[in-house]
């Protein structure tokens, strides 16, 4: 306990900038040495993707060898540049402190972004991961949205999901591709990627407009009455997906063009936060919370509850109808199983886990739901009860999440770490 | 035609029980009223029936002589009635200062988009909220609590929360629901004073429901007592404390036998 207060001491004067350095110097070792030196010397076979959690569960002999790599290429270079450069990243950030916080938060983002591609740029495998990850933030976030702030219990966001993913994907087919299903493509195909973020917003309007049919009922219904007819809602997108076969039936949909590059499901998933964040800290968003926690009380302080409720739900499906249309451009297929009741448990599970009413709660649930489902992969089995096991002993001492009714406070959370340091 | 509020003949039946028949009412600006009766008399039901949370069966209600009948209760509180609840109706995981702001919900104009992408107009309004909160904060003495969660108040903190966030809605009238039930007398003699002051700053008309006698007498300047549904009195202070009628539905009647 002493010694871990010590070490936390040691690094609280590392702003945030420091960190993302560190994490930097980690991947240009991994980059450079990962393969030729350090896996070679531990007698890895190649580098560990996922930080060795997939080569130690395969096979245990190597888990010496795993940490090691984790130690000589992550733990040690981060922590090592991270305080030693703590002279010239503290002043660094000071300075950008002095700038309007969107400019700070986009320099920022920016070097996040380049640390996150080296690193995913090693391995193929990783770039699905992080796509996928980040494609699970704005799922949760949007879940959150209509679960955390507005307290409803709806189970219709994989429904909404589908509509966007079917939706975008049948303007990119029709537009920009010859396909079988649309026949030759209406637009050249050099136009697609600079048109993909309509087709996107279409996918997005179309789940919104679908979330009506689940919003007009929890006007007078709450609990566990709108959880059944959400999740009607999402077996109805289902069963008609399945039957529509103009657009593939039940054998689903392909070929959708590789529009959604990291870059691009990077810049969706900021814009996402940042909305939706602009939404929950405002006074029209604080609104569901009022209504989740007292609808009469709100109707009599003004607030109009029922617009409330529909912007939560049209809200949260429209961001599901995104994550939907950059998913099926990602697998470049899709198929009305992948929109059913085991996705809705995934999307649960990272919404439960991370924490309500919190946007840090949910990027915290999707990132280690995301990541721990790959990383116990080769236990197979075994995974299906290690995560429930994770998400009951959560809920049992944490029941609202880890990270929840938590707001993040972009300022405090890039400052420059310089004063305190002098204070200490 | 100067009153603000004005209630006329209002009936309702809940199914066929007739919870409110004939009620009459009428609130002069800066007035303040109050409603008494034993309990079951259908007392909340009439603040309910004003502010919109049920439309009455028959009756009509104006508010500055324009219809508030049938709209809706946020309408109706946007129309300028304020009102506080019996049983506290805070929302538990906001702060003190974000109730504060939520009740100037009606006043704000940026709309979604100004939400979602924050823009100026958005930033201006919230601000000028903000400042405006914490104006309300300082007067109902509750400003050191701003930025907890109202659950964590002291029960007469809690009730100043109310208040402040009932005034906070810009009204014209404002509905006490019992604001010193489960107070201690020390909590009684300090809301009586609160209620005055806001009276007075605010000059905003209120019309209460009470039990404690001293409270009522002391604060209202016209009480109307209702039995069952019906006014069974209705005056100044001084005629209905020795109001026959009144002493017997509070009392029971006298057995001289």
């Amino acid at each position: 306990m002493e010694t871990a207060r010590k070490f936390k001491n040691m690094f609280s004067t590392v702003p945030i900038l420091g960190w993302l350095l560190g994490i930097l110097a980690a991947v240009l070792i991994e980059y450079y040495w990962g393969y030729d030196y350090i896996s070679y010397y531990l007698g890895l076979p190649k580098i560990p993707v996922l930080f060795g959690a997939l080569i130690m569960l395969k096979n245990p002999m190597m888990i010496p060898g795993a940490i090691g790599y984790d130690l000589v290429v992550y733990v040690i270079p981060v922590l090592l540049i991270a305080k030693t450069t703590a002279f010239f990243t503290n002043p660094l950030a000071a300075m950008l402190e002095k700038t309007p916080l969107w400019l700070s938060a986009i320099v920022h983002l920016i070097f996040f972004y380049g640390v996150l591609h080296l690193w995913a740029g090693i391995n193929d495998y990783r770039v699905l991961i992080v796509k996928l990850t980040l494609i699970s933030i704005i799922l949760t976030i949007s879940i959150n949205v209509i679960n955390g702030y507005q307290g409803e219990f709806s189970c219709s966001h994989p429904g909404f999901m589908a509509l966007g993913a079917y939706v975008s994907s049948i303007i990119t087919l029709y537009f920009f591709v010859n396909d079988k299903i649309f026949g030759i493509a209406v637009l050249p195909p050099a136009l697609g990627p600079w048109l993909f973020p309509f087709a996107l917003l279409a996918g997005g309007v179309a789940a919104a407009l679908g979330s009506l049919l689940v919003a007009i009922p929890s006007f007078r219904t709450r609990g566990d009455y709108l959880a059944i007819i959400s999740l009607a809602f999402m077996f109805i997108v289902k069963s008609a997906v399945e039957n529509l076969n103009g657009i593939g039936g039940a054998r689903g949909m392909g070929g959708q063009p590789d529009y959604a590059p990291l870059p691009i499901i990077f810049i969706w998933t900021m814009l996402c936060i940042w909305i939706v964040h602009n939404f929950v800290s405002s006074i029209m968003g604080k609104a569901l919370n009022a209504v989740r926690d007292d609808e009469a009380a709100s109707e009599s302080m003004t607030v109009k509850t029922r617009k409330t409720k529909m912007t939560a739900f049209t809200f949260g499906a429209f961001w599901a109808g995104i994550a939907g249309g950059l998913f099926a451009h990602v697998l470049a297929y899709i198929n009305p199983g992948m929109f059913s009741i085991n996705r809705l448990a995934e999307i649960l599970a990272m919404v439960y886990f991370g924490g309500l009413n919190s946007i840090v709660g949910s990027i915290v649930g999707a990132v280690s739901i995301n990541v721990l489902g790959e990383a116990l992969r080769p236990l197979e089995l075994f995974k299906w009860i290690i995560i429930p096991l994770i998400l009951i002993l959560v809920m049992i001492f944490r029941p609202y999440g880890l990270i929840s009714f938590k707001e993040i406070n972009a300022k405090q959370l890039l400052r420059s770490k310089f004063k305190r340091e002098q204070g200490a | 035609m100067s009153a603000l509020l004005n209630v006329n003949k209002m009936t309702h039946y809940f199914g066929g029980l007739r919870a409110v028949h004939n009620y009459n009412l009428t609130i002069e600006p800066h007035q303040i009223t109050g409603l008494i009766g034993p309990n079951g008399a259908g007392k909340t039901t009439i603040f309910n029936l004003i502010t919109g949370v049920y439309t009455p069966t028959e009756g009509a209600i104006t508010l500055e002589n324009e219809n508030i009948k049938g709209l809706e209760t946020n309408e109706i509180a946007a129309k300028g009635l304020g009102r506080t609840f019996q049983n506290l109706a805070l929302w538990r995981h906001m702060t003190v200062l974000d109730h504060i702001k939520m009740a100037h919900y009606s006043q704000l104009s940026y709309g979604l988009m100004g939400a979602f992408f924050n823009t100026r107009k958005c930033r201006q309004q919230e601000a000028r909220v903000e400042e405006n909160a914490y104006r309300l904060l300082e007067l109902f003495d509750i400003k050191q609590h701003a930025d907890q969660l109202v659950t964590n108040l002291s029960y007469g903190a809690q009730r100043r929360v109310e208040m402040a966030r009932a005034m906070a809605t810009n009204p014209k009238i404002l509905f006490l629901d019992e604001p010193t039930a489960g107070m201690t007398p020390d909590e009684l003699v300090q809301m009586i004073k609160i209620i005055q002051q806001v009276h007075q700053d605010f000059d905003v008309a209120i019309f209460l429901i009470e039990h404690r006698m001293k409270f009522v007498m002391e604060l209202c300047q016209y009480i109307q007592t209702l039995v069952f549904g019906e006014l069974i009195a209705e005056g100044p202070p001084e005629e209905i404390q020795n109001n026959p009628e009144v002493i017997e539905a509070y009392l029971g009647k006298e057995d001289l036998t």
